[in-house]
C-alpha cells in the first residue's frame, strides 16, 4: 500500500503533526511556543542511549531506544494518559536527582529544575496581571467612547477627562473637556435632536465594536469565542484541544473581549479572563522543558493560571484559588494549592501597580461600608437566595435550549448576523434607560453603594432632614421622587437583563457570565432592600421592627441587599459555594457579612439543585459532548464490567496484536482497518494472555520511522514486543523490536468487577482505557468513552451525545 | 521502568535556560515604564466633597497635596464657615486621596489601538491582497471540497510543498503562514460549521 496514503489516513487533525515529522531533520522551527505536539528537537542522530537499561547489544540495532519525535504525544481531541505522564515525570525527577550527585553543573541543574515551577508561576502572574490591566483600561475607555470623547486627550475616559477640572457639587459628571457626540457635532447637548443624535451614535458604535469583534474571532481564532470555562474544565480533566490555549487565541481573545464588553452587550469579562490566564500559562510552559513535555505537569500549571485569572478579575486571590479548586480543576494536588496562591498574588499585585481604576482598587465595585445587620433581615436574604436559585435554574434551561437550537438549526449558520442583531436589540433597548446605558460594572458599583450625604445619584434622593443629621451616619429616610423613578427604571432593567443574557451567552464573541448574573441579583436585591427600608420607616411601630429599628436609626442598608442578591444569583447559575462566599467577602473587605452571604448562597444552591442538577458550565459540557467524567456524582447502579466492555457478545472478537508472530504488514492492516486508539498485546491468539498495551499513534510513528530509517525492514518483517528476538530462519528479514513503546503495566479488572469500582478507578487514576480479563485471559476493553456512554445511558440521557473519543 | 525512553525526557538543553531569562528581562522592560512613571504633579490630588450646610451650597475642592495632608483643614481653602463652625463643617466633608498615571493610560490605549489596527490591516491583506498575489494552488481546492469527516484528509499536496527546501527566510515564513491558515480553517470548521465545540 502506498506509504504516503497510509500515513495520511492515520492522523486526525490538521495540526502540523505531519509536517513537523516531515521536516524534523531540517532546522525548521518557527515558534517555540507552538501549539503543536512537543517534539524532541535534539533528535538528530541515532546514538543508542542505554538509559533505559535495555540490552545495548548492537546485534539488533535497536533504533527505538530513544524516543522518536511524536512518540508519547497525543492526537488532537484525545484524552491523555495521566498514569503514563505522572510516571514519566517521576522518572525524570529521579534521573535528575541521581545525576545531581555527579557534578556541580548537574547539581545546579537539579536546583534550577526545582525552582522552575516557581519562576513559571511568577511569570504567569506578571503576564496575567498586565493583560488584565490592559483589558480593564481599554474597556473602560471604549465604553465611554460610545457616549462622547475627551478633548484634552482622546485616550481619557469620562472620569479621567474630568479629573483636573473643577466640577460643581450638583453636576459632578459634567466638565467642559468632555464632549458628548451631539455636543461635538451639533455644538449643543440639549434638545430632542441632540438626544436622537446621541442615541444614534451609541447604537452605531455598539454595532461597530461587536462587528469588529466577531470578524476578528471568525477570521483569526475561532476558538476565542464563548466563555472558555467549560472547555478549560475539560482540558484540565485530560482532554487535548490543540490551539485552544495558543498565541493567536490569546491575542484575539484579549482584543475582542474589550470590544465585546464595550459594545454594551450583556456579558462580562471574568470567564474569558480565566481563558486568557490559562493561555498565558500554556504559552509560558513552553519555556520550560519540564512542563512542555509533560501533559500532566502542564495541567497543574493551568490550574494555577486559572486561579490567577479569577484573582485579577475580582481582586480576590484566595477566592481565585478556591474557584480553581472547586470549579475548574480536576486533580488538585496540595503542591498546586500553594503555587496557585503565589500566582494569584503576583497577578493581583501586578494589576494593583498598573492601577487601572485610579484608586488602588482592583475591581470597580469594591464595597467599603461596614454597617451591622440584624437577624430578622435573614428572612429577606433567604428570599433573595430563593430568587437566585429560581433565576439560575431558569437561565440554565433557557440558555441551553437556545444554544442547542443554535447548534442544530439554521440559526447557527449566520454567526455574524446573529451578533449584529443581538447587539442592535441590546443597544436600542438599553439607551433610553440610564441604568442599562451605563456599563454593567458601573451599575453594580452604584447598586452596592450605600447612600451617604455626598451621593447625588437618583437612587440616593431621599427626603433629607438636615436638622437631625450627625456626621455621615444617615438614618432611614422616606424615599424621595428620585428613588421612585429609579425603582421602576431598575425593574425594567431587571426584566431586560434577565431575557437578553439568555441570548447573549454563547454567542461567537468572548462572553462571560459572572457580571450579568451579579447585575440581575444586585438589581433584585436593591429593590428588595429599598422596599424593606421604606417598610421599616413607615411602619416602625410594628412588632418586628420596633425592637431594633427605632426612628432615626440607620438599620437597613439596601447596598447590602444588593450584594447578597448578587451572590445568590451567581451561586444559582454556577453552583459555586465556598469560592463564591470567599470572593464576595474579599470584595467587601470584612467578615461581617459572611452569614448573610452564606445563607443566600446555600439557599440558592439548594433551590437550584432541586430544579436541575447541573451548573451552567457542566450543562455546556454536556451540550457539546465533551468527554468529561464528572467527579462529584456518585455512580449508583449495579452493573458490572462485563456489561460495559467491548466487544459485546454480538461483536467480532477483540482486535489484538500478538507479541512476536505478526508481520509489519499485518499490523499495518489492523491499524488502517480499525480506528481504535490502542491495541492489547497478547502472548498468542490461542492463550490470550496479556503482555501489555500499545497505542495506535506510537505504533504508526514507529513503523513509519523504521521503514524509512532502519535497514532491512520490509512488509514481511516480524514485529516483536519481547525482550529477546524470536528464533527465525536465517533468510528472514530483520526483526523490528517495538518493546520500547509497549506499556507493560496496563490496568485490568475482572469481568465481575462492579461498575461503581470501575468508574471510581477511571476517575481517581485518570485512565483512558482499562482491560477486562476473565480467569486470567483477556476478554475485552473498557474505554473512557464507554464509561461516559454508560453513565449517560443509566441517567436516561442520549448516549450518542458523547462525541469525542 | 515502564517506558525506557522516558528517562531521556529531561535532555539538558541550555537553549531553554536562556529563554526564560530573556523573557523576564523583556517583561521587566515592558512593565518598568508604567510602574516607574514619574508622578507628574497633575496625577495626584486630594478631593474633598462638602455637602450643603445651612445656607452654603455644596462644593468640591481639589488640591495637589500629599497623602498625609489630605484632610479638610488643608484642602478646603477659602473656608466658607467662621472659625467655631469649622469642625462641624469638616465632619460632613469627605476627603479622598487619589492618584493616577496618565502615561500608563496613554501607553496602553495606544498599544491597544495599534494592535487592533494591525490586525485589521492583516485581515484586509488576507482577504483582498493575498488571493491576488498567490498563485492558485492545487491544494486549496481539495480543502474547500473536504468532506465533513475527521478521518479523511486531503493534505496530499501539503508535504510536497512544505517539505521542499524551506531554507530561505521568506519560504519559512510562507510555510508557517500556510500552516497557520490551515489551523484556523480547521478551527473554523469545528466551531462554526460542524458546531462540534463551543456550542
Amino acid at each position: 500500500m502506498d506509504q504516503k496514503g497510509f500515513r495520511r489516513g492515520s492522523f486526525h487533525s490538521a495540526t502540523s503533526d505531519e509536517d513537523m515529522l516531515e521536516i524534523a531533520g531540517a532546522s525548521m522551527d518557527f515558534s517555540m511556543a507552538d501549539d503543536d505536539p512537543p517534539l524532541d528537537r535534539e533528535m538528530g542522530g541515532f546514538s543508542s542511549y542505554n538509559g533505559g537499561g535495555m540490552n545495548g547489544t548492537s546485534a539488533m540495532m535497536d533504533f527505538l531506544e530513544e524516543p522518536l519525535p511524536g512518540v508519547g504525544t497525543y492526537e488532537d481531541f484525545n484524552t491523555i494518559d495521566w498514569v503514563r505522564e505522572k510516571s514519566r515525570d517521576r522518572d525524570r525527577h529521579r534521573e535528575i536527582t541521581n545525576r545531581s550527585k555527579e557534578s556541580t553543573w548537574a547539581l545546579l541543574h537539579s536546583v534550577s529544575d526545582a525552582f522552575s515551577g516557581w519562576l513559571l508561576m511568577l511569570l504567569i502572574g506578571l503576564l496575567a496581571g498586565s493583560l488584565a490591566g490592559l483589558i480593564d483600561i481599554s474597556a473602560h475607555w471604549m465604553t465611554d467612547l460610545k457616549e462622547g470623547v475627551c478633548l484634552a486627550g482622546f485616550w481619557f475616559n469620562h472620569e479621567h477627562c474630568c479629573w483636573k477640572s473643577n466640577t460643581t457639587f450638583t453636576d459632578r459628571d459634567k466638565c467642559p473637556e468632555w464632549k458628548s457626540w451631539s455636543q461635538l457635532i451639533l455644538g449643543h447637548g440639549e434638545g430632542a435632536f441632540a438626544y436622537i443624535l446621541n442615541y444614534l451614535m451609541y447604537v452605531i458604535w455598539a454595532l461597530m465594536f461587536s462587528l469588529l469583534a466577531v470578524l476578528l474571532v471568525k477570521g483569526f481564532a475561532p476558538y476565542a469565542c464563548g466563555s472558555g470555562i467549560p472547555e478549560i474544565k475539560t482540558i484540565l480533566s485530560g482532554f487535548i484541544i490543540r490551539g485552544y490555549l495558543g498565541k493567536w487565541t490569546l491575542v484575539i481573545k484579549t482584543i475582542t473581549l474589550v470590544l465585546a464588553v464595550s459594545s454594551g452587550l450583556s456579558l462580562g469579562k471574568e470567564g474569558p479572563l480565566v481563558h486568557v490566564a490559562c493561555c498565558c500559562g500554556n504559552i509560558l510552559c513552553h519555556l520550560f522543558t519540564k512542563y512542555r513535555k509533560n501533559e500532566a505537569k502542564r495541567r497543574e500549571v493551568l490550574s494555577a493560571a486559572a486561579a490567577a485569572g479569577v484573582s485579577v478579575a475580582f481582586g480576590a486571590p484566595i477566592g481565585g484559588v478556591l474557584f480553581s479548586l472547586e470549579e475548574v480543576s480536576y486533580y488538585f494536588p496540595l503542591k498546586t494549592l500553594w503555587r496557585s496562591f503565589f500566582a494569584a498574588l503576583v497577578a493581583a499585585f501586578t494589576l494593583r501597580s498598573i492601577n487601572p481604576f485610579g484608586n488602588s482598587r482592583l475591581v470597580l465595585f469594591y464595597v467599603e461600608f461596614h454597617m451591622p445587620w440584624h437577624l430578622l433581615e435573614l428572612v429577606p436574604f433567604i428570599l433573595l437566595g430563593i430568587f437566585g436559585g429560581l433565576w439560575g435554574a431558569f437561565f440554565i434551561r433557557s440558555n441551553i435550549a437556545w444554544c442547542r437550537r443554535r447548534k442544530t438549526t439554521r440559526l447557527g449558520k449566520y454567526p455574524v448576523l446573529e451578533v449584529i442583531v443581538v447587539t442592535a436589540i441590546t443597544a436600542i433597548l438599553a439607551f433610553p434607560n440610564e441604568y442599562t446605558r451605563m456599563s454593567t460594572s458601573e451599575l453594580i458599583s452604584e447598586l452596592f453603594n450605600d447612600c451617604g450625604i455626598l451621593d447625588s445619584s437618583k437612587l440616593c434622593e431621599y427626603v433629607n432632614d438636615f436638622n437631625s443629621t450627625k456626621g455621615d451616619d444617615l438614618p432611614d429616610r422616606a424615599a424621595g421622587p428620585g428613588v421612585y423613578t429609579a425603582m421602576w427604571q431598575l425593574a425594567l432593567a431587571l426584566i431586560m437583563k434577565v431575557f437578553i443574557t439568555i441570548f447573549t451567552f454563547g454567542m461567537k464573541v468572548p462572553s462571560g457570565l459572572f457580571i450579568p448574573s451579579m447585575a440581575v441579583g444586585a438589581i433584585a436585591g436593591r429593590l428588595l432592600g429599598v422596599a424593606v427600608e421604606q417598610l421599616a420607616f413607615y411602619h416602625h411601630d410594628w412588632a418586628i421592627f420596633s425592637g431594633w429599628c427605632s426612628p432615626g436609626a440607620d438599620c437597613i442598608t439596601p447596598g447590602l441587599y444588593a450584594m447578597v442578591g448578587a451572590a445568590a444569583c451567581l451561586g444559582g447559575v454556577t453552583r459555586m459555594t465556598v469560592s463564591l462566599v470567599v470572593i464576595m467577602f474579599e470584595l467587601t473587605g470584612g467578615l461581617e457579612y459572611i452569614v448573610p452571604l452564606m445563607a443566600a448562597a446555600m439557599t440558592s444552591k439548594w433551590v437550584a439543585d432541586a430544579i436541575g442538577r447541573e451548573g451552567i458550565y457542566d450543562a455546556h459540557i454536556r451540550l457539546n459532548g465533551y468527554p468529561f467524567l464528572e467527579a462529584k456524582e456518585e455512580f449508583s447502579h449495579k452493573t458490572r464490567a462485563m456489561d460495559v466492555m467491548r466487544p459485546r457478545k454480538s461483536d467480532p472478537p477483540l482486535t489484538v496484536i500478538t507479541q512476536d508472530t505478526m508481520t509489519v504488514e499485518d499490523v499495518e492492516t489492523i491499524v488502517t482497518s480499525t480506528t481504535y486508539s490502542g491495541y492489547p498485546v497478547v502472548v498468542s491468539r490461542s492463550s490470550q494472555r496479556l503482555v501489555g498495551f500499545v497505542l495506535r499513534r506510537d505504533l504508526i510513528i514507529s513503523i513509519e520511522n523504521a521503514r524509512k530509517k532502519q535497514d532491512g525492514i520490509v512488509s514481511t518483517s516480524i514485529i516483536c514486543f519481547t525482550d529477546y528476538s524470536p528464533p527465525l530462519p536465517p533468510s528472514s528479514p530483520s526483526v523490528l523490536k517495538l518493546r520500547s513503546i509497549l506499556d507493560l503495566s496496563p490496568f485490568t479488572v475482572t469481568d465481575e468487577t462492579p461498575m461503581e469500582i470501575v468508574v471510581d478507578i477511571f476517575r481517581k487514576l485518570g485512565l483512558r482505557q482499562c482491560l477486562v480479563t476473565h480467569n486470567g485471559k483477556l476478554l475485552g476493553i473498557i474505554t473512557k468513552k464507554d464509561v461516559l456512554k454508560h453513565i449517560a445511558q443509566m441517567a436516561n440521557q442520549d448516549p450518542d451525545s458523547i462525541l469525542f473519543n | 521502568i515502564l517506558f525506557p525512553q522516558a528517562s531521556r525526557m529531561f535532555a539538558p538543553s541550555s537553549r531553554n535556560s536562556v529563554s526564560p531569562v530573556l523573557l523576564l528581562v523583556l517583561l521587566g522592560c515592558v512593565l518598568c515604564p508604567p510602574a516607574q512613571a514619574s508622578k507628574s504633579s497633575e496625577d495626584i490630588r486630594c478631593k474633598c466633597i462638602c455637602p450643603p450646610y445651612r445656607n452654603i451650597s455644596g462644593h468640591i475642592y481639589n488640591k495637589n497635596v500629599s497623602q498625609k495632608d489630605c484632610n479638610c483643614l488643608h484642602v478646603v481653602e477659602p473656608m466658607p464657615v467662621p472659625g467655631n463652625d469649622v469642625e462641624a463643617y469638616c465632619l460632613l466633608c469627605e476627603c479622598k486621596y487619589e492618584e493616577r498615571s496618565t502615561t500608563t493610560i496613554k501607553v496602553i490605549i495606544i498599544i491597544y489601538l495599534s494592535v487592533v489596527g494591525a490586525l485589521l490591516l492583516y485581515m484586509a491583506f488576507l482577504v483582498l491582497v493575498d488571493p491576488l498575489i498567490r498563485k492558485p494552488d492545487p491544494y486549496t481546492q481539495p480543502l474547500h471540497n473536504e468532506e465533513d469527516s475527521e478521518d479523511t484528509h486531503s493534505l496530499a499536496a501539503v508535504p510536497t510543498l512544505a517539505g521542499a527546501r524551506a531554507n530561505t527566510v521568506l519560504e519559512r515564513v510562507e510555510g508557517a503562514q500556510q500552516r497557520w491558515k490551515r489551523q484556523v480553517q480547521e478551527q473554523r470548521k469545528t466551531v462554526f460549521d460542524r458546531h462540534k465545540m463551543l456550542s
